[in-house]
C-alpha cells in the first residue's frame, strides 16, 4: 500500500514536471541544507530561507527591503492604552497549500494562530516536543514565554495577545521566522495518523510557494501557490540547488545552472562585476563587528581611556585588510539599514597622536592588555585574528602592548561573557527582528551584563533611554529615544565600533524584482526571470 | 577456505568494539559543548543549557552514554541528529548510495587506467613513457583534491562548457529515488536524457576522487611488476619461448597483483577521506559532505554514527580483499 502511494505520488509529480516543461523556473544556488521545514525550532538563516520565507506567512511581516514591519496575515492590529493588549484582526479568505499529502477544508483562522504559538509556549501542548530533541530556540531567546500572559481567540478572525509587560519590539518578534503560522488542521491530521514529525519534513503554509520535494543535501523544489493571498507569483517553479562552495556557486551561476546565489567569495567580486551576464546587488548587512572593552576593569572603566584607544584604531585599514574593502566603517552600535540609525553622530577620528595625548592625560603609561580574537569567521568579522593583529599594531603606535588570546568558539563565547574577564573582546552581532532594541538592549543593557553584554557596561542614562523606548509603542517617539541612546553610547564608548560588513547578491541579468533584505534572508516572492 | 573466512570474521568483533569506543571518544574529545555551539553569539541561560544537555542526554555519566549508544547500535538505532532531529540512520541510508556511486566510479576509473599504465611502465622501464607516466603519477598524487576539483570545474565546465559544474543530475530531471543510485534511477525513470545527464555529472567528480588512487595503483603495479619480472620463473617462462604477452599477462601480472589488490583495498579507506572533499566541491549529496557539516555543528550522534559506519565499510572492504587474496594466491589461504 505504501509502495502504491509512493508510486502514485511519483507519477503525479512526474506529470507535473512534464506538463510544466515550458514553465518558468528560477534556480537559486543556496549555500547549505535546511535543518528542517518547520522554522520555529531552528535558528539558521539557511533554514529560514528554505522554510519560513517561501512557505509561510506571519501575522505581521517585514516590509520588503526594510527592517520595519507591516501587516501580514493580520490585516491590522490595535494596541491598548497600557501597551499590554494587542488585538489582531485576521485576514479572511487566506488559503493553505493543497499538496499530495494535504488538502485543506477550511481557510486560515484564529485556531491556526493559537496553535502556532501554543505549541512553542505551553509545555503540555502535544506539539511542544513533537520530535525528539526539539527546542523552541527563538521563542525562548526572544523571551516570549515570560512576555506572553495569554493568547485568546475572540472570534474566528480576531486574536488577542496579552503581555505581562509593555514591550514595543513584540510586533517585530511576530514578524520573525519562529512566529510563522502553521495549519492547525494539517497538524491535527498528522497527529491522528501518528506522523507528527512530518510537520518538519512536509510543510503546509499560506506562503507564496508550496513545497514539492526535498532531495536531501541536493535540491529543494517549490511550486508557485496559485491561491496565494498576496497574488500569483511571476515564476512557476522555484528550485534551491544546494551548493556549499562559493567558488562552485559562481561557476554554476556563470554556466547558467542557477540564476541567483548568495555569499560570493570577496575575491570573486571583480569577476562578477566584469561579467556582462551578471548583476551584483549590495547592501550593508544587519550586523556590527566591535571590540568590547571590559568597562568594569581598570583602566577601561574610564571612558576617556576607551575613547583614546578608539582613536588609535585605523578602521579604514582594517576594512581593507580584513574585509577586502567589503564593509563600511561603523560609528554606531546599529547598522545604517536599521530604523533610528543616528547619522548625525561623528565617529572618533583616527588620530594616534591625539590618542597618545589622551592616554597621557588620563595618567596611563606602559599599558598592556589582552585582545580576544574569535576562532571563527563571521560576516561581521571574517578574520578576527588578522583584525586583532592590526589592532595590536595600532595600539603599539600609542604605547599600548597587546597580547592576543584566542580559544575554541564555545569556550570563547562562554569565557568572554564573564564579568571579570581580562581584556577587550572582538565579537559582533547579526540582528534577529530588525528592531534597534535587539542590538541596544540585548548587547548593552544592564540585564545582559555577564551575558551578551561583553563590555559589562551598565549605564544609567543609556538604560533609561532604551527601556523607555521598549515600552513606547509610538514609532516616532521610539526613534527619538534610540537616537539619543546612540549619542550616549558614542560619548561613553563601551566598544570600539569597527565595521558593518557589506552583503552581496550576484545574479543573472535575467532576474528582475529581487529585493535585498537588510536582515539577510533570501526571499523570491515577486521575482521574475526574462528570457 | 571456510576456516580462513571464519578467522577473519572473528577478528572483526574486537575491531568493531574498538571502533565504537574511538568514534564515541572522538567527538567528546573535540573541544566545544554542542549546546553552546548551537546557541552561538545569542548565548543560552544556565537553566536552558542544563535542560538541553538533559534532553540530549549529555548530562549522564560518560559510561552510561556509551552503554546506551552501544545497545542502540545493536538494535539498529544510531540516535537522532541534533541539528535536523531526524534519525541518523535514515539520513545515512539516503545519502550513502551517492557516495557509493561516486566511489565505485572512481575506483573503477583508477583500476582500469592504473593497472595497464603500471604494467606498460614496468615493461618499458626507463623509457620516456615510463618517466612521463611516473612523473604524472607523482603530480596526481601530490595534487590537493580540493584544488584539482576546482581546476577541473573552471576548465571543463566554465571555460569549455563540456561538463556540468556540480550536482548529480540536471535539475530539469526529477524523479523519486528508488535505489539512490542516480544513474540507475535515471534509467528506471525512463525520462529522455536523464541517464546521460547523470553520467555527465559523474565525470569530473570521478576524475577528482580517482586521481590519487590512480596514481598510487599505477606506481604500485609498476614496482610489483618490476620485482616479478626479475624472478626466475618469469625467466623460465621466457626461456620456454612463451609469447611476451603470455609471460606478462599470465605469469608476471597474476603474481604482481597481490600487493596491488592490497593497495586497492587500502585506497577505499583513503577514498572515504577524499570523498569528503570531493563531495563538498561538487555539491555531491553523500556522507562525506554530511560528516563535514556534522563536525562543524558538533552533531555528536551524526559524527559517531558516520565514523562507525564508514569504519564498517572499510572493514568490509578489507575482508573482501583478504578473500580475494586467498583466491589469487592459494598459499595465503593454506597458512
Amino acid at each position: 500500500m505504501k509502495l502504491m502511494k509512493t508510486l502514485l505520488a511519483a507519477s503525479a509529480v512526474l506529470a507535473l514536471t512534464v506538463g510544466a516543461a515550458q514553465a518558468k523556473t528560477l534556480v537559486y544556488c543556496s549555500e547549505g541544507s535546511p535543518e528542517g521545514f518547520d522554522p520555529a525550532p531552528f535558528t539558521a538563516g539557511t533554514t529560514f530561507d528554505a522554510s519560513s520565507r517561501p512557505i509561510y506567512n506571519r501575522l505581521v511581516q517585514f516590509t520588503k527591503g526594510s527592517s520595519a514591519t507591516e501587516p501580514g496575515l493580520a490585516e491590522s492590529y490595535d494596541v491598548s492604552e497600557d501597551g499590554l493588549e494587542y488585538t489582531f484582526h485576521l485576514r479572511q479568505g487566506v488559503k493553505f497549500h493543497t499538496t499530495d499529502y494535504f488538502t485543506p477544508t477550511r481557510d486560515f483562522n484564529a485556531d491556526d494562530v493559537l496553535f502556532s504559538f501554543e505549541r512553542q509556549w505551553k509545555s503540555d501542548n502535544p506539539w511542544y516536543s513533537y520530535s525528539p530533541g526539539i527546542a523552541w530556540n527563538y521563542f525562548d531567546s526572544m523571551s516570549m514565554g515570560t512576555l506572553l500572559s495569554s493568547i485568546e481567540k475572540v472570534d474566528d478572525y480576531t486574536v488577542k495577545f496579552v503581555l505581562t509587560r509593555p514591550e514595543a519590539p513584540f510586533i517585530a518578534n511576530l514578524a520573525m521566522d519562529f512566529a510563522s503560522i502553521m495549519s492547525k488542521e494539517y497538524a491535527d491530521q498528522l497527529a491522528a495518523s501518528g506522523t507528527m514529525e512530518m510537520l518538519n519534513q512536509q510543510p503546509i503554509g499560506t506562503g507564496p510557494f508550496q513545497f514539492v520535494n526535498y532531495q536531501q543535501d541536493a535540491a529543494i523544489r517549490y511550486a508557485s501557490f496559485d491561491d496565494y493571498w498576496g497574488g500569483v507569483q511571476p515564476i512557476d517553479d522555484l528550485v534551491f540547488a544546494i551548493t556549499t562552495d562559493p567558488a562552485v556557486r559562481l561557476q554554476k551561476l556563470q554556466a547558467g545552472e542557477c540564476h541567483v546565489m548568495p555569499y560570493p567569495n570577496p575575491a570573486d567580486l571583480d569577476v562578477i562585476r566584469g561579467d556582462s551576464n551578471l548583476q551584483l546587488l549590495e547592501q550593508e548587512g544587519l550586523n556590527i563587528g566591535f571590540l568590547g572593552y571590559n568597562t568594569q576593569q581598570p583602566p577601561f572603566d574610564n571612558p576617556a581611556v576607551r575613547k583614546a584607544l578608539n582613536m588609535a584604531i585605523d578602521k579604514e585599514a582594517i576594512i581593507e585588510a580584513v574585509f577586502a574593502g567589503q564593509a563600511t566603517v561603523a560609528k554606531n552600535p546599529i547598522p545604517p539599514t536599521m530604523w533610528s540609525y543616528n547619522d548625525a553622530i561623528v565617529d572618533d577620528p583616527y588620530d594616534p597622536e591625539g590618542a597618545k595625548a589622551a592616554l597621557a592625560a588620563a595618567g596611563i603609561e606602559n599599558l598592556s592588555m589582552k585582545v580576544w580574537a574569535m576562532p571563527v569567521s563571521r560576516p561581521y568579522n571574517p578574520d578576527a585574528r588578522r583584525m586583532a593583529e592590526l589592532i595590536q599594531a595600532d595600539f603599539a603606535e600609542v604605547g599600548v602592548t597587546v597580547e592576543i588570546v584566542s580559544m575554541e568558539w564555545a569556550e570563547y563565547l562562554e569565557q568572554s561573557s564573564a564579568v571579570d574577564r581580562d581584556g577587550a573582546v572582538l565579537l559582533g552581532w547579526t540582528g534577529d527582528n530588525g528592531d534597534p532594541d535587539n542590538f541596544l538592549s540585548v548587547l548593552l543593557g544592564c540585564d545582559a551584563v555577564g551575558g551578551n553584554n561583553r563590555a559589562q557596561w551598565c549605564n544609567e542614562e543609556f538604560e533609561k533611554l532604551t527601556q523607555d523606548a521598549k515600552i513606547t509603542t509610538d514609532q516616532a517617539e521610539r526613534t527619538a529615544l534610540y537616537e539619543q541612546a546612540q549619542v550616549v553610547f558614542k560619548d561613553q564608548a563601551p566598544w570600539a565600533t569597527i565595521a558593518h560588513s557589506l552583503v552581496f547578491m550576484p545574479m543573472s541579468t535575467k532576474v528582475t524584482g529581487y529585493v535585498m533584505d537588510p536582515k539577510g534572508t533570501h526571499a523570491f516572492d515577486g521575482v521574475d526571470i526574462t528570457e | 577456505m571456510i576456516r580462513f573466512l571464519l578467522n577473519r570474521l572473528i577478528l572483526i568483533v574486537p575491531t568493531f568494539i574498538g571502533i565504537t569506543i574511538l568514534a564515541f571518544a572522538f567527538v567528546r574529545v573535540l573541544p566545544g559543548d554542542p549546546v553552546l555551539l548551537m546557541a552561538g553569539e545569542r548565548g543560552v541561560t544556565p537553566e536552558r543549557h542544563a535542560m538541553l544537555m538533559e534532553q540530549f542526554g549529555y548530562d549522564r555519566p560518560i559510561w552510561v552514554q556509551y552503554w546506551d549508544y552501544l545497545m542502540g547500535i545493536f538494535q539498529g538505532n544510531f540516535g537522532i541528529s541534533v541539528s535536523t532531529k531526524r534519525p541518523v540512520i535514515r539520513d545515512f541510508l539516503t545519502l550513502f548510495p551517492a557516495t557509493v556511486e561516486l566511489s565505485a566510479c572512481a575506483i573503477i576509473f583508477a583500476v582500469v587506467l592504473g593497472i595497464p599504465a603500471g604494467v606498460i611502465a614496468a615493461v618499458k622501464r626507463g623509457s620516456w613513457y615510463d618517466q612521463t607516466l611516473m612523473g604524472t603519477a607523482l603530480v596526481g598524487y601530490s595534487m590537493p583534491i580540493f584544488w584539482l576539483g576546482l581546476l577541473l570545474i573552471i576548465f571543463f565546465s566554465g571555460y569549455l562548457g563540456w561538463t556540468p559544474v556540480s550536482g548529480r543530475i540536471d535539475l530539469l530531471y526529477f524523479f523519486p529515488a528508488v535505489t539512490g543510485f542516480m544513474t540507475i534511477d535515471a534509467l528506471l525513470s525512463g525520462q529522455d536524457g536523464a541517464f546521460v545527464s547523470a553520467l555527465r555529472h559523474l565525470i569530473l567528480p570521478t576524475i577528482t576522487l580517482g586521481t590519487i588512487p590512480l596514481a598510487v595503483i599505477a606506481r604500485q603495479t609498476r614496482s610489483a611488476m618490476l620485482e616479478v619480472l626479475g624472478d626466475d620463473y618469469v625467466r623460465t617462462a621466457r626461456a620456454k619461448g612463451l609469447a611476451p604477452r603470455q609471460v606478462i599477462g599470465q605469469h608476471a601480472l597474476r603474481n604482481a597483483l597481490i600487493p596491488v589488490v592490497t593497495t586497492i583495498g587500502l585506497q577505499v579507506g583513503v577514498m572515504m577521506a577524499g570523498a569528503i572533499l570531493t563531495e563538498t566541491i561538487f555539491s555531491w549529496p553523500g556522507i562525506g559532505k554530511w560528516m563535514v557539516d556534522a563536525i562543524g555543528r558538533r552533531d555528536y550522534p551524526v559524527v559517531q554514527a558516520g565514523l562507525l559506519l564508514i569504519a564498517l565499510i572499510v572493514m568490509a572492504v578489507n575482508l573482501i580483499v583478504d578473500v580475494l587474496y586467498g583466491l589469487i594466491n592459494p598459499r595465503i589461504r593454506h597458512n
